[in-house]
């Protein structure tokens, strides 16, 4: 194992007599950097202007999540996972509830399902949008984040007045839901699906073809499909390089398999795919939606769990596709209400290994913007 | 006295031209106070523009809809505390915002307002104003040094190299501009200011129309190395937050780096200047061939009047609606006030008397206005280019694009005067 | 427009000029040479106006004020001066200096004399607006041929300069 404090793979020429900017630089982005999404901190090593190779360093968010679910019942671990990714907290949630439930053995049933699928599929149009918002103002055009915030406001407004917590939802409980939906549910869902379809095509149009966006964005942090599958990176990144994997098709969870939709994958692995990509996942969203509100069945919200958990001894991995991509659990349970051991597997985390991948060989510049395409979070990386 | 006022008012020279000091300082201080205007005006208006094109509102507690924002920004600036770096080179620390805030009030000594509100009318004029304007890249890697800091020197060093790139296709499409002032009988062109506007007034159309499409394709190339010149965006990498530079006015805090800020806003309006004199017309009314005669010279002769009339308006109608607390009663009244002053400006404006003098300065500053719209416009929609995109595009595609024009527009013009006037 | 107060401005512009000259090699900070060097080229755009050479004083400002001036500056920036701003200061040649200084200045008195009578009387009365007309069609007619050598040699120092600075990419 190479001390990785070397980047020693890197082919690096010294030259022969130093002329003006032909050292090599080494510069420090962050932790407090307003466009490194949170508190990241980058080592880049330059030439001149190219990146040479970059180190992450992590851990300024470390909260210690995973050790803190030892120490609780599974019902009170279940708001923790909110505030890991606490941009789409909703997916974490679902994500948990299903690991345990396949722990106990349980199903929730389907009407649960449903609500289940319609508020993390507006959870993953909240998530791309923020991306977009952030990912634009980090590129220079400042306008677009005000719009997407305002389309993720009334988001915001269906959970708050479903569960009564805008961002840190806890939705979901082990074996369905708590809360019945309110009357006007699926009015509001319907309406906002109205109001936003239309969105997806302005934002389309203000930047797809805007040559300064292109220029931006074309061949800029490439990854190819079999570097991403080495690297384990999941989600639109995956999909963007031409690897069509998708959780909701390929493991479907969730009544996933009810529904008719599609997987939008790119060709290049350039930030520009990733961009069309996400795109398309938001329009597929809704057509999700509209099929979960019109066929939402009656029933029982939450299955028959025990008030004391006491699951079987044994393990189980599960994983879900949350907007970022694979979010896992690996839950350990030795019989008792507390687990023994709580592993998530954050996309995030994975996902940003890809970096010095993607930004060798490109220009410090683009540095912020393949961060703000791969979609990072730190409170996911860090957890 | 009065008879030494009327007597200049029906002057046909510009009072430099004339030698005569006296008007020659007046017109100085009314440039000097219109332009203090204009730029708290801008300030106003970005951020009133910018917000609403970001789905919100822009500042509305100081003053009515925020139109006291200017003074209370100027006032902050005044009053923050002067913080000199301690290794900096203080002479030029100290002298760099001069030199950019002087080239850039510099420039408006040869601007037209109308065919005689110049304060001179040089005959070098265009090139009298590239010239001064390309002094304010020293200010600013003068400023970038003294900032003794490695990201200021980097992001000084930037925009002056983005400029000076962009002044190259500029001249060009200037020259463009400038050849097509030389298709009168005597074959001369000329280089003063007023002399291009005359000369668009004498061959009825104006040089963005000529040679169609030359004429609007030299216009296209000014107005993007223009936005280029002034640092703003699509083009401001050097002084943009999330950026590793911030820029080489970083270290500057307080009155210093309000002048930076000044000579930003005043650059644009002269880059502006430059642009409407040459391709627009300068102060002629639109369409002065298409609908000419005394019948629509006096219906455009209204519309000053009516311009202001219609902001008297709109003032009216938001004092109405105002909200109706007793909070808000100083601003409702400040807003009417304001309403009624610009009513009464826009009856004056109506007085056929002030209505000749003043229609020159109305039609040069709308135009004006209009390019600082669209300034603002590209703030809100663009994103940024990165540094090694921008200066590729100034030397890969405008520079070309105006080698171009200018050789089309000289052998098109060429062929004019051989074919219609052997 | 008629001449106003030509002596005091030209006692005034050459005066600028000179203590600008002498700036420039005085100072020990680089970065003040160029900014007392730009000062001398705008004195010299002034007194190219007051030579009714209208065109040659704007370009004078565009071209060497504002774009040679600027690279000057550029380059100072970039290179390291904190190494040379505190080596000593040293002029070991300053007795062949002084002696070339002295018989250049004595054949420029020379010139000077024995030259005085093709000098005019008073200064002759120019024409003003129409510089940059003669100066283009002196410049694309009759000397047309220098013209082209001189751009010729332009695009061959710039070629030559990318090629030099050119890294391994």
């Amino acid at each position: 194992m190479t001390d990785p404090h070397t980047l020693s793979h890197l082919d690096l020429e010294t030259p022969e007599k130093p002329f003006l900017d032909a050292n090599e630089l080494v510069i420090n982005m962050g932790p407090q950097h307003p466009a490194t999404h949170g508190v990241l901190r980058v080592i880049l090593r330059l030439d001149g202007e190219k990146v040479l190779g970059l180190e992450c360093v992590i851990g300024y968010l470390h909260r210690g999540v995973e050790k803190i679910g030892e120490h609780r019942t599974y019902t009170m671990f279940n708001p923790y996972v909110d505030r890991m990714d606490y941009v789409a907290a909703v997916s974490n949630g679902l994500g948990y509830c299903e690991t345990v439930e396949k722990l106990l053995n349980v199903e929730a049933p389907p009407r649960a399902q449903y609500v289940r699928v319609i508020l993390t599929e507006l959870n993953r149009i909240a998530s791309h949008q923020l991306w977009l918002g952030t990912h634009a103002l980090d590129i220079g055009a400042i306008t677009p984040l005000f719009y997407t915030f305002r389309d993720r406001e009334e988001i915001l407004k269906i959970y708050e007045k479903y569960c009564g917590a805008r961002l840190t939802t806890h939705a979901f409980r082990i074996g369905g839901l708590q809360y019945e939906t309110y009357a006007g549910f699926e009015k509001d869902v319907k309406n906002f699906l109205d109001f936003f379809r239309p969105k997806i095509d302005e934002y389309e149009e203000l930047l797809t073809t805007n040559r300064i966006w292109l220029e931006r964005t074309k061949n800029v942090g490439k990854i190819s499909g079999e570097d991403c599958i080495a690297l384990g990176v999941t989600g639109p990144v995956l999909r963007a390089s031409g690897v069509k994997w998708d959780l909701r098709k390929a493991q479907p969870y969730a009544n996933y398999k009810n529904f008719d939709f599609d997987i939008p994958t790119g060709q290049n692995g350039d930030t520009y795919d990733r961009y069309l990509v996400r795109m398309v996942e938001m329009r597929q969203s809704v057509r999700i939606i509209e099929q979960a509100v019109s066929a939402l069945p009656e029933g029982p919200i939450i299955a028959k769990v025990p008030k004391v958990m006491k699951p079987a001894v044994g393990e189980v991995y599960h994983s879900i596709e949350a907007p970022k991509g694979e979010l896992g659990y690996f839950i350990v349970s030795d019989g008792s209400t507390q687990p023994y051991r709580v592993r998530v597997r954050p996309p995030s985390f994975v996902n940003l290994q890809a970096l010095d991948l993607m930004c060798r060989g490109q220009l410090v510049a683009d540095v912020i913007a393949v961060i703000g395409t791969l979609d990072i979070v730190l409170g996911e990386v860090d957890r | 006295m009065l008879e030494y006022v009327k007597s200049y008012l029906t002057s046909s020279q510009t009072p430099g031209a004339a030698g005569n000091m006296f008007w020659v300082l007046v017109y100085i201080l009314l440039i000097f106070t219109g332009l203090a205007i204009a730029v708290m005006l801008m300030t106003w208006l970005e951020r009133k523009v910018l917000a609403h094109m970001q789905v919100r509102l822009g500042p509305m507690r100081v003053g009515p809809h925020g139109l006291l924002q200017p003074i209370a920004d100027s006032l902050k600036l005044l009053l923050k505390e002067d913080i000199m770096p301690a290794e900096a080179d203080s002479f030029i620390f100290w002298i760099a915002p001069f030199i950019v805030v002087l080239a850039a009030f510099t420039v408006f000594v040869v601007v037209p307002f109308g065919p005689t509100h110049a304060i001179t009318d040089m005959n070098i004029g265009i090139l009298f104003m590239l010239g001064v304007s390309s002094l304010s890249v020293l200010g600013i890697v003068m400023a970038g040094w003294a900032s003794n800091s490695h990201y200021p020197l980097i992001g000084a060093l930037r925009s002056s190299a983005q400029m000076v790139s962009y002044e190259v296709a500029m001249g060009l499409a200037v020259v463009s501009a400038i050849l097509m002032t030389s298709l009168n009988a005597e074959g001369t062109g000329t280089l003063s200011m007023i002399g291009i506007v005359q000369a668009q007034q004498a061959q009825g159309e104006w040089f963005i129309f000529k040679f169609f499409p030359l004429g609007l394709i030299a216009f296209f190339i000014f107005a993007v190395a223009m936005v280029a010149e002034t640092n703003r965006a699509p083009f401001d990498l050097a002084e943009a937050e999330s950026e590793l530079t911030a820029g080489f006015h970083t270290e500057y805090s307080g009155f210093r780096w309000s002048l930076f800020f000044l000579s930003e806003y005043t650059a644009m309006i002269a880059v502006s200047s430059i642009a409407v004199t040459l391709w627009l017309g300068g102060w002629l009314r639109p369409f002065p061939n298409l609908l000419n005669g005394a019948i629509w010279d006096k219906a455009f002769s209204f519309l000053p009047g009516i311009a202001f009339l219609f902001l008297a308006a709109m003032c009216f109608y938001n004092t109405v609606r105002m909200p109706k607390h007793p909070l808000f009663r100083v601003q409702t009244i400040g807003l009417a006030v304001f309403g009624v002053f610009l009513g009464l400006v826009g009856l004056v404006l109506f007085v056929p008397a002030v209505s000749i003098r003043v229609q020159d300065i109305f039609w040069f500053a709308a135009k004006v206005a209009g390019f600082m719209y669209l300034y603002i416009w590209y703030r809100g929609t663009f994103p940024r280019y990165r540094f090694d995109q921008l200066m590729q595009m100034g030397w890969k595609v405008l520079l070309p694009m105006g080698l171009g024009v200018l050789i089309l527009t000289a052998s098109v013009a060429l062929l004019q005067q051989k074919l219609w006037h052997p | 427009m008629a001449p106003v107060a030509t002596p005091f401005f030209f006692y005034l512009l050459s005066g600028i000029m000179l203590i600008g000259g002498i700036l420039v090699i005085t100072r020990k900070n680089p970065v003040h040479s160029a900014l007392a060097l730009i000062v001398t080229l705008l004195a010299q755009a002034s007194i190219y106006l007051m030579l009714y050479a209208p065109f040659v004083a704007g370009v004078q400002i565009i071209l060497y004020a504002g774009g040679i001036m600027v690279l000057f500056l550029f380059v100072i920036m970039l290179v390291s001066i904190d190494r040379v701003q505190k080596e000593r200061q040293f002029n070991s040649q300053w007795v062949v200096g002084i002696i070339a200084a002295t018989a250049l200045g004595g054949l420029f008195m020379a010139v000077y004399t024995k030259g005085k009578d093709i000098f005019p009387e008073h200064a002759l009365p120019m024409v003003e607006n129409d510089n940059t007309q003669r100066i283009a069609t002196m410049l694309y007619g009759q000397y047309m041929f220098a013209f082209e050598i001189a751009s010729l040699l332009l695009l061959v120092a710039i070629i030559g300069a990318v090629v030099m600075a050119k890294k391994k990419i």
